[in-house]
Formats: C-alpha cells, sequence, structure tokens
C-alpha cells in the first residue's frame, strides 16, 4: 500500500498545495484570496479530483505558512521554516542552506546534513529584499515583473536607502534626473543582493544554496548572488511550492512511524 | 502546621490583587509617605526604604502614550523610553501621579537625554553609572553616586537615613530575595509546573507589594504548595514542553505576546528570565556583614546589563541559568533601538553556541501587530530544537 500525504502552503498571496507519494503526486498554486482558510481547502479539493482520490485516502494532511492555522483539514501544523528545510532536502539533498524570497518576506535557513533546520533567520517586517520591493519598482518603472529576469549586465546604479519606502523616493528621485532605468533595476537588484547575502551570513550559511520563492524566478539576481556570497545557488521547477511539498514529506515520515508502531 | 491553599486558588489570589497595587500607593501617599518613581532595578531600593518611602516602579511598556510622547521624542528612540515619558505626559501612571521625586540612572543615551525633559514634569534625580563595572574609579563613582542619592533624599524630605534603617532595610530586601529565588527554583522541577506568565505575575505582584510581609508569604505558601502538590502527583502540566530561558529587555504587559507565542499549543514552557527585574535581579544580595551604604552600592553596580561594557556577567548568569533550570532554547528579547542589547546579541549567540544551546534573538516593539511573525519564529524555533 503506497501512502499518499498532502501538504498545503497557506502563503500570503498564495496557496500552494502538494500531493505526495514518495514523489510529487500533483501540485497546485492558487492566489490566497481574502479567505485563506477556504482557498486552502478548495486547493486540496482541487487535487484530489484531478487524480480522483478521496480524502480518507490520504494518510496525513499537513498545513504550513501564515494560515496554517486555521486550516481546519490538518492533521499537522509545521512552521514554513520546518517545511522548506524539508522540502529543499527533498529536491536538493546535497543543499546545505535554503535562501527563500517570496512576495511578503524573506528567510535563510542553515540545513543540517539530514534536512534539519539548524539556524534561521526571517525578514518580514520590512519590505526591503522581499518580493514586495520588486513589485513596487516595477509599478515605479512601469514594466512587469518579467523584465527583470532578462536584465543583462550593465550599469548598476546603488540605492542607499535601506528602507524600501525610502528607497521609492530616492528612486524618483533618480529618475528624475536621467538615471536609466535599467541601471536603477539593477541597483535594486543590488540592494536585495545585499540583504540576503546578510541574512545568510548571519545564519552560516554553507552551500550549495537552495533559491526558492517567487524571487528565485529572476537570472539576474541569482548571478548577483553567487558573486556576492561566493556560493553555489541552485533552484528547482519546484522551489515555488517547495514548502508545500516539505509538509507533505513530513506528514509522509510521520504516517510512516505510526504504521510503525502500530504493526 | 497548617492546610496549604492550593496553587490554583495563591495564582489567583495574586492575580485578584494586581488591580490593588495603585491604591496603595495613592493610601500611601496620602498617609505622608515618602512615593519615589523608579525606571530601573539600578535603582538601590533600599535607600528608598531607610528614609521610610516606599519604591514604586513607573509604566513604561505600554503602545498607549507613545504617540502624545512623540511630540518631543524622535521616532526611532526605544519604546521603553519613549512609553516612560509619554505615561508621565498624559498622567496616565498612577505611580507617576502619585511619586514626589523620581530616581533616574544614566543606563543608555536615549534614557538619559529623555530624563531631562521629564524634569520639567516632576523632580527628577539621576545617579550617575560609570559604563564600566570593572576597577576602583568605577567602584569609587558609584558609591559617591549613592552617597549623593542619599543626600537628596535627605534634603528633599527633610528626613535622616541612618545605618540602622539602612540594614533593616536590606535585611528586608534580601528577604525577598531570597523569597523569589525558592520561588523562581519552582519552575527547576521537570515538567516545570508554572507558565512564564505566571512567574512574571508573581514577580510584578512582589514588585508592586512593597516587600509586606503578606505578600511574602503569599509567595512562600504558593511554593509551598507547588512543591508539595508535585510531591502527591497532583500537577497540573504537561510533558514534553521545550524549556525555555527569556533574556534580554525589560519586558511587560506589551511583550506577553513574546512569551504566549513561546507557550502556545503547549509547544514550549518559558522556566526562567534572565531579564532586569527577575533572576537577573533577585540571584544577587546585599552583603549583610559590610557597612550598609558600601554593600549596597558594590551589590547594584554588580547588575549585569548591557549598558556596562565590557559586561562578562550577563553570559556567566546565562551559562548558570540555563545549566540549573535546564534549559533547551534561549530566546533572547531585544526592543527595537536598543543598541546596547541589539549589539551583545552576537556575543550571547556565540557563548551560548559553545554551550550547544540553541539561539534566537527577536527585535520588537509594543505593538501588538506582530503576533503573527513572533508566532512562527518561536514555532520555528522550538520545531528546530
Amino acid at each position: 500500500m503506497t501512502t499518499i500525504t498532502a501538504g498545503v502552503d497557506i502563503g500570503s498571496t498564495g496557496v500552494k498545495a502538494v500531493l505526495f507519494d514518495g514523489s510529487i503526486l500533483a501540485r497546485s498554486v492558487l492566489p490566497t484570496g481574502w479567505s485563506p482558510a477556504e482557498t486552502g481547502e478548495r486547493a486540496l479539493a482541487d487535487l484530489l479530483l484531478e487524480r480522483g482520490l478521496r480524502r480518507t485516502d490520504l494518510a496525513r494532511v499537513t498545513a504550513t505558512g501564515y494560515g496554517r492555522k486555521i486550516f481546519r483539514e490538518a492533521d499537522d501544523i509545521i512552521t514554513e521554516i520546518t517545511c522548506h528545510a524539508a522540502g529543499a532536502f527533498f529536491l536538493e539533498p546535497e543543499a546545505r542552506s535554503v535562501l527563500d524570497l517570496g512576495g511578503q518576506d524573506s528567510k535563510a535557513i542553515a540545513l543540517g546534513g539530514d534536512g534539519s533546520v539548524v539556524d534561521f533567520l526571517m525578514n518580514d517586517k520590512c519590505a526591503a529584499g522581499t518580493g514586495r520591493f520588486l513589485t513596487m519598482t516595477a509599478n515605479l518603472l512601469e514594466v512587469d515583473l518579467r523584465w527583470f529576469d532578462a536584465l543583462g549586465e550593465g550599469e548598476t546604479h546603488l540605492i542607499s536607502s535601506m528602507c524600501a519606502v525610502f528607497a521609492e523616493s530616492e528612486m524618483v528621485g533618480l529618475l528624475a534626473s536621467g538615471v536609466a532605468k535599467e541601471a536603477l533595476a539593477r541597483g535594486v537588484l543590488d540592494s536585495i543582493t545585499s540583504r540576503s547575502a546578510g541574512m545568510l551570513q548571519r545564519v552560516a550559511a554553507r552551500g550549495p544554496v537552495l533559491f526558492t520563492g517567487g524571487l528565485a524566478r529572476c537570472a539576474p539576481l541569482r548571478r548577483m548572488l553567487e558573486r556576492k556570497t561566493g556560493l553555489e545557488f541552485r533552484s528547482s521547477e519546484h522551489s515555488q511550492t517547495a514548502g508545500a511539498l516539505g509538509a507533505a514529506v513530513l506528514g509522509a515520515m510521520k504516517a510512516r512511524v505510526r504504521r510503525a508502531i502500530v504493526v | 502546621m497548617a492546610t496549604l491553599r492550593s496553587s490554583r486558588v495563591l495564582l489567583d489570589h495574586i492575580a485578584d490583587e494586581s488591580p490593588a497595587a495603585p491604591v496603595r500607593v495613592k493610601e500611601a501617599k496620602e498617609r505622608g509617605v515618602p512615593v519615589v518613581g523608579t525606571f530601573c532595578v539600578f535603582t538601590p531600593w533600599e535607600l528608598v526604604r531607610a528614609i521610610g518611602g516606599v519604591s514604586v516602579s513607573l509604566c513604561s511598556t505600554s503602545e498607549k502614550p507613545i504617540a502624545a510622547a512623540e511630540a518631543h521624542l524622535p521616532r526611532n528612540l526605544c519604546p521603553l523610553i519613549k512609553a516612560s515619558y509619554g505615561f508621565a505626559l498624559t498622567d496616565t501612571c498612577p505611580y507617576f501621579h502619585f511619586c514626589d521625586i523620581v530616581i533616574g540612572e544614566t543606563t543608555c543615551d536615549g534614557k538619559k537625554k529623555m530624563y531631562e525633559y521629564l524634569n520639567r514634569l516632576r523632580p527628577v534625580h539621576v545617579m550617575q553609572l560609570p559604563q564600566t563595572t570593572e576597577g576602583e574609579t568605577a567602584r569609587a563613582l558609584w558609591r559617591a553616586e549613592t552617597k549623593r542619592l542619599k543626600d537628596v533624599l535627605e534634603s528633599f524630605y527633610g528626613r535622616t537615613i541612618t545605618d540602622d534603617a539602612l540594614r533593616e532595610a536590606i535585611r528586608l530586601k534580601n528577604r525577598e530575595r531570597r523569597v523569589l529565588n525558592r520561588f523562581f527554583a519552582v519552575a527547576r522541577l521537570d515538567p516545570s509546573p508554572l507558565t512564564g506568565l505566571e512567574i512574571l505575575a508573581v514577580s510584578d505582584y512582589l514588585k508592586y507589594s512593597m516587600a509586606s510581609e503578606e505578600a511574602l508569604s503569599v509567595v512562600e505558601e504558593l511554593t509551598a504548595a507547588l512543591e508539595e502538590e508535585r510531591r502527591l502527583g497532583k500537577g497540573r502540566e504537561a510533558e514534553g514542553r521545550k524549556r525555555i530561558l527569556i533574556t534580554g529587555c525589560p519586558l511587560g504587559k506589551s511583550l506577553h505576546k513574546v512569551i504566549r507565542a513561546v507557550e502556545e499549543q503547549g509547544g514550549g514552557a518559558v522556566v526562567a528570565f534572565e531579564n532586569c527585574g527577575n533572576l537577573k535581579s533577585s540571584s544577587d544580595l546585599v552583603d549583610e556583614s559590610c557597612p550598609p551604604m558600601e554593600a549596597i552600592a558594590d551589590r547594584y553596580l554588580r547588575i549585569p546589563c548591557s549598558c556596562m561594557s565590557p559586561n562578562p556577567r550577563r553570559l556567566e548568569f546565562l551559562s548558570r541559568f540555563c545549566g540549573e533550570y535546564a534549559v533547551d532554547g534561549v530566546v533572547d528579547v531585544i526592543l527595537q533601538a536598543c543598541h546596547t542589547y541589539s549589539v551583545e546579541s552576537f556575543s550571547v549567540r556565540e557563548h551560548l553556541k559553545a554551550l550547544g544551546i540553541p539561539y534566537i534573538a527577536v527585535e520588537t516593539d509594543y505593538s501588538q501587530g506582530d503576533e503573527g511573525q513572533l508566532s512562527t519564529r518561536m514555532n520555528a524555533f522550538l520545531e528546530m530544537i
């Protein structure tokens, strides 16, 4: 009998769900919307429907993310830190740290050889260094987020403000004085890089680093991070759902322990 | 021996008594008892007692008066300093309302500059703390400052502080410290029969009870009751909780959110507080065999506050309490813009790492908006241990 588990990551901008049976069976991403709990339930129901499964076919459901406590279907509740670590370890067993740059927060996690959390740091009271900073810049420069991904090497105009709100007014001034938007965009990526490198340093991160979250798709950012830290960064096509995957993996481990006890 | 009341009854009694504290201060004031306002554990309690006064801990831990304080103080200042000033400015702290004089110390830059403004609202006497606890110069300065406080109190109230009154005050405060130490030590039991919030409630109860014999005996009875209940296996505690020590900036009601985040869902149990008012203060007694003024000065200068440089005794305290309380992890609570605790965080982290004790620092203020984020950090920390 195969054990199927589900992980549901209720994030601030997106709900990610994964079905897991030793490998990834199905996954989905929905915008969180105004009702995180309902969206979480819908994400799980959709996946079950897609695979022709029922709730009773699942050995365990694990909730994570900021909405984890309001998700009523969960057997277990585990924080996104522990889940991201477990997800990263499954995707990239060689990874010794995780850098997650999401829509609203960022985190650096140092991993043990078994995928456990050795140390971590979160930044979520401040928009600098998060996806929010990039979204804000995109609005200001009137480009979409994909535009950053294609940004080549070239002149970088550094942003001096540490605070995203002040950085915005600084950028307005710089644009008015004729600074090219590409140079400014590289400056913003450089600022995110410095913040992230500082977080990684503070948890004594080693490479390879699994780079997850929405910003992991930004190739120029990854190049800058590698240059700054001297560490190897890897990404995965599953990086956006790494937290949900980790939740499902931890659920499977728990189900195995339980079965061993019952037998 | 009389039958002990249960710990539940006693803890309820303590909770019921706390709202009466301002009334006791009002009554003392009306009886003509000197009411001296203090902010910090550096103020020598014994001197206030020896002049026949009561020492009241002024309000400093709520978000409410901060906006008013920001009319005079900068925004990016520690919330404790802003709240202390804001309470006085808006006259919303009963203890400030009734106090005759405030004693401050030059602990940090923000505080000593704030006292200049506070002095417009009430006479403030600022004790000049040395920047270090080491060496004869520092000791001589602090002894002289302790003597100067004695002179100030004597001339302000037109009374005399006698050596006998000092010795009596030393004995009383030492007794309170011993009562507290025995109470704190109950949390060494595994599992601890107390929650972190209960430990703080008892500590606050004594802080505002003016060392009354009645309050001391309530805490002694509670300690005995908790030990007795454990012997009889009547504990109400949950097993398997991670044992957490809290260190860092002073705590208050607004920072209970950190303790709640540690203890929610039975994940952790705060078993020890190495913050200003708790083990850090109670574990050091005034030497009763020495001349009283010198003994008092020397004891207060030993307080391992981050405003001192260097501050090795804080690390020694942490090693000791982590051992005595079988601590699984340490949470460092740092108020926004508190430079000294913020800078010290790195050396505390290194020190605990060498001892193999997991450590996390959280920076926060008095707003309640980051409860979700604190909960994620604390839960992840407990999962990591």
